[in-house]
């Protein structure tokens, strides 16, 4: 029997520590691209400000990166400890890009990232421009993969349900990881974490400007973060745009939650610019609205029809009822496997196989060949995600985009008139933004996870049937730990972060002069950097701050 | 040979290399934690202790990772019953392999003796608790683990966290993590000078000595415990779940695999052989050579597990026929033959970057730079 508080708490869970999780990787993702770009301007130039910078801001990386690799183990184990039927039931085809994943990228990237900060003396500057390129393109491949894999929950393409085996199987690699939600997501995700370095350097520059320290690293580091933004901001948004377009076809119930649509309006349908959705009553508690604007915006033409919540959930009783049939075979194959009878009604119904779980929830003894129409309804009614928090998570993002995108058009001209350090309400500003892009990155994740809702595989699997069996108290235990580790890890990351940023780098004019003594070319690390043991010396560095 | 029959066997083989690679690789970094306190005297001796391996622990760490990543995609229904299985103990391994990456990150970071002592506090945790579970998981497999599937193949745990730290369990973990403080020692050994060095050697060839009495204990008293033996099952080169095969519990079942092919006894003597020349050769002041035979101590006590097993993964102790076998629990043709194909391309190329790698960073650990140098750890 299948517990409700149990899967609960571990929807708290994994929904905690992936958005946890997610606090770091849009960093890695951005700056790991930005450290490529500067070290290819330090090779390119020659110039010794760009190797201190690349090194300035690689020691910002890294204190961030630590964390992100240990978060992302949480995840890789989480599938199977907490979503342990999921796992045997999609593992065939969920589990190869993470693997994959491991093969190809984060092996490549953890690797690299070690001699990257250990080999600046090693290796030639060509050699060690390549270490910084695979660094980046390590963590970038990351995010491809695991996007792949979350693209097959969202709009599961290539996989077959396989009655022999009572799982999914993998059919095309190749859909698999050509799917149309992957694709776009993955690009619009890594530029996300674009947008998050591009302001996350901007406003740690921004903190130097105001107090005119490192004044030549601050507004190069400036100018080149926001170019790097305006680009990037226009990349997330069309990006964006374009998941909207697939998700309409793959996902209609979590777009028509994103525009708070409850009733199929005649194309073309106004857009809820703001609105209050009332999931009770299935409407909007108010509204503005924007006559004929969502069909152009959502489908990119004037008159396909876009079906509303209630027109949905009809259709999906539908689907239930049928799907029972496909239950009631696949439970006869189970023991049989050669069952021709059964095997042609799970044939017939196999389509609808998930909706048919999905009444399991409500059927007594959970046993859905004994489901109600009562049943049957409540079901159905769970196959429309929160409309309210779709709604208002998804706007939030796309506010903080444009707000973002205001923000670095005027940093990029006031920076290319090289006054910006005149502009102090406007650096102030830079410096409040920081943690925009990561807020904007959890409410994108929450909208596309909420609205994936109530599935875990779309149309395949339900979440109330993916979570391991276990106790309440093993739960209540595992949130505990988690909730309290990551608590003690956030603080000592964001102080240690703090002081990083307040140290700053190191001070650009005694290395030149040091360089000129020693000739050596290689030792930025040089001497005068706080050695770790002077404590009066490094208390002295932060009251000057 | 049928390609997918072929495939299953391929896959049993691979992810022997992955738990060989997670052993070998990261039992070295975990070896040096666990040994951290204990050979390290001064905060530079620890520091030059984690910087010795400092630019790689990163990359080896991603043998754990890989090994989670392939386990779920050749063998779903392993890492779904194990990993939801043994929950607690998964969480606490989790937790210390979490804190790891911080401590290495973050010791050097903040100057004062007490933080430093909770990083090396941490180090030693970090490194003892998941060789241990390591180990312990290991003999919780050969013992059988209570588990069942519903008609569905809703796994059910139902044995408790305490059961899983059973007399042979711990054997089994002090096993592995003596092997893996050889490795540390050893490689501490190779990357360090002076009094530290010769604190490594005396520590690696306790271990050493340490891992050879607990394999040959491990070893009788597999003898003498039941194993399981498949009486009646599906066409292995088929595909099926373990709910349409029936399991029988025999005494001495888990030396069956020996008996009926003696010259597998060639795998555990490879393991001695490890143990014992590699013992030697520390002693011999040759540690590089030391480092190898300890590789080929970590295969004996792999394979031999492997061999005992043989085709169970994972037996189930409260339900013997719903155990998990290698033909039972993989994933499809189609699955393994992509993963085949990418491991094929990638595996060798992670060996040779790993390989640079250690290249690039090669010979002893330089005291003073670590001094000078902020990106230290």
């Amino acid at each position: 029997m299948i517990n409700d508080t149990v899967v609960e708490l571990s929807r708290w869970q994994f929904a905690a520590t992936a958005l946890y999780h997610f606090l770091f990787v849009p960093l890695t993702l951005g700056l790991t691209v930005f450290l490529a770009a500067l070290e290819t301007v330090y090779v390119v130039t020659g110039k010794p400000i760009y190797k201190e910078m690349t090194q300035f801001w690689a020691k910002l990386l890294l204190i961030n990166f630590a964390l992100g690799v240990a978060t992302g183990l949480t995840m890789e184990f989480e599938f199977g400890t907490n979503w342990s039927f999921y796992s045997g039931f999609v593992g065939d085809i969920f589990g190869a890009p993470l693997a994959v994943e491991g093969l190809m990228a984060f092996f490549m990237e953890s690797t690299m990232i070690g001699l990257m900060i250990f080999g600046w003396d090693r290796l030639s500057r060509g050699q060690h421009l390549i270490v910084t390129y695979l660094v980046a393109l390590g963590s970038n491949l990351s995010a491809l993969w695991i996007l792949v894999a979350n693209g097959f929950m969202q709009d599961p393409q290539g996989a077959v349900f396989n009655p022999v085996t009572m799982r999914m199987e993998l059919e095309s690699f190749t859909a698999l990881i050509f799917s149309h939600d992957a694709q776009a997501k993955f690009v619009h995700t890594s530029i996300a974490g674009y947008v998050t370095a591009a302001i996350f350097v901007a406003g740690v520059s921004a903190f130097y400007l105001l107090r005119k320290r490192h004044m030549e690293l601050a507004k190069r580091s400036f100018r080149m973060a926001t170019i790097f933004g305006v680009l990037s901001t226009i990349g997330v948004i069309t990006l964006g745009d374009a998941l909207g377009f697939v998700g309409a076809h793959a996902q209609p119930a979590k777009i028509a939650a994103m525009e708070a649509m409850w009733k199929t309006e005649e194309a073309p349908a106004p857009f809820n610019l703001m609105a209050w959705p009332n999931q009770e009553k299935q409407e909007n508690s108010w509204a503005i609205q924007i006559p004929y604007l969502l069909t152009p915006l959502l489908t990119h033409t004037m008159d396909t029809k876009i079906p509303g919540i209630a027109e949905i959930e009809a259709s999906n009783a539908l689907r239930i009822k049928s799907g029972i049939q496909a239950v009631e075979a696949l439970k006869i194959l189970s023991s049989n496997p050669s069952d021709a009878a059964a095997m042609a009604q799970f044939k017939a119904h196999e389509q609808d196989l998930g909706y048919g779980f999905l009444v399991k929830r409500y059927a007594p003894e959970q046993d859905v060949s004994k489901a109600t129409d009562a049943d049957i309804a409540l079901a159905a009614k769970d196959t429309i995600p929160d409309v309210f928090a779709i709604y208002w998570t998804f706007r939030i993002m796309v506010g903080f985009a444009f707000l973002m995108l205001a923000f670095f058009i005027f940093g990029v001209i006031y920076s290319l008139r090289n006054d910006v350090e005149n502009h102090p309400l406007f650096l102030r500003f830079s410096l409040w933004l920081i943690p925009v892009p990561f807020l904007a990155c959890e409410m994108g994740w929450l909208t596309a996870e909420l609205g994936r809702q109530p599935w875990t595989v779309y149309n395949l699997l339900p979440t109330w049937m993916s979570a391991s069996s276990h106790s309440v108290s093993y739960m209540v235990f595992s949130l505990i730990g988690f909730v309290s580790l990551y608590s003690i890890f956030i603080i000592i990351e964001m102080y240690l972060m703090v002081r990083a940023i307040k140290q700053g780098p190191d001070d650009h004019h005694a290395v030149q002069k040091q360089d000129k003594n020693t000739s050596s070319g290689g030792s930025v690390l040089g001497g005068n950097y706080a050695p770790v043991h002077a404590k009066t010396l490094v208390n002295e560095q932060s009251k000057e701050v | 040979m049928d390609l997918y029959l072929g495939l299953k066997v391929l896959w049993w083989l691979l992810l022997g290399v992955l738990l060989l690679g997670l052993a070998v690789m990261v039992g070295m970094d975990m070896g040096v934690g666990a040994l951290l306190r204990i050979i390290g005297k001064t905060d530079l001796e620890r520091r030059s202790m984690l910087n010795a391996i400092g630019p790689h622990w990163d990359g080896n760490q991603v043998w754990f990772i890989l090994g989670g990543g392939a386990i779920f995609a050749a063998f779903p229904l392993i890492y779904a019953t194990a990993f939801s299985g043994l929950y607690v103990v998964m969480l606490l391994l989790l937790w210390s392999m979490i804190m790891r990456p911080l401590a290495f990150e973050y010791r050097s970071k903040i100057p004062t003796e007490g933080w430093r002592n909770i990083a090396d506090w941490v180090f030693l945790i970090s490194g003892a608790l998941p060789m241990i579970i390591y180990g312990a998981a290991m003999g919780n497999m050969l013992q059988g683990v209570p588990f069942h599937f519903d008609w569905d193949l809703r796994s059910y745990y139902t044995g408790s966290f305490i059961s899983l730290f059973n007399p042979f369990a711990i054997l089994a973990g002090l096993l592995s993590l003596a092997l893996a403080m050889y490795m540390g020692a050893t490689m501490m050994v190779i990357k360090t000078e002076g009094v530290l060095a010769e604190r490594a050697r005396a520590a690696g060839s306790f271990a050493i000595l340490v891992a050879i009495v607990l394999f040959a204990i491990g070893g009788v008293w597999i003898s003498m415990m039941p194993g399981f033996v498949l009486t009646h099952s599906v066409d292995p080169a088929l595909a099926q779940t373990p709910l349409t095969q029936t399991v029988e519990l025999v005494k001495g079942g888990l030396l069956a695999n020996y008996k009926a092919m003696p010259i597998l006894w060639v795998i555990p003597v490879i393991g001695f052989a490890g143990m014992i020349i590699g013992g030697l050769l520390l002693r011999a002041h040759r540690p590089a050579i030391a480092w190898w035979f300890g590789v080929l101590a970590w295969v004996g006590v792999l394979g031999a597990t492997a061999i005992s097993l043989f085709p169970f993964l994972m037996p189930s102790s409260t339900n013997p026929s719903q155990s998990l076998t290698i033909w039972n629990s993989i994933s499809s043709e189609t699955t393994l033959l992509w993963m085949t194909g990418f491991s094929a391309v990638f595996v060798p190329l992670i060996l040779w970057y790993t390989s640079w790698a250690f290249y690039v960073m090669r010979g002893k650990v330089d005291a003073g730079k670590i001094e000078k140098d902020p990106h230290a750890y």
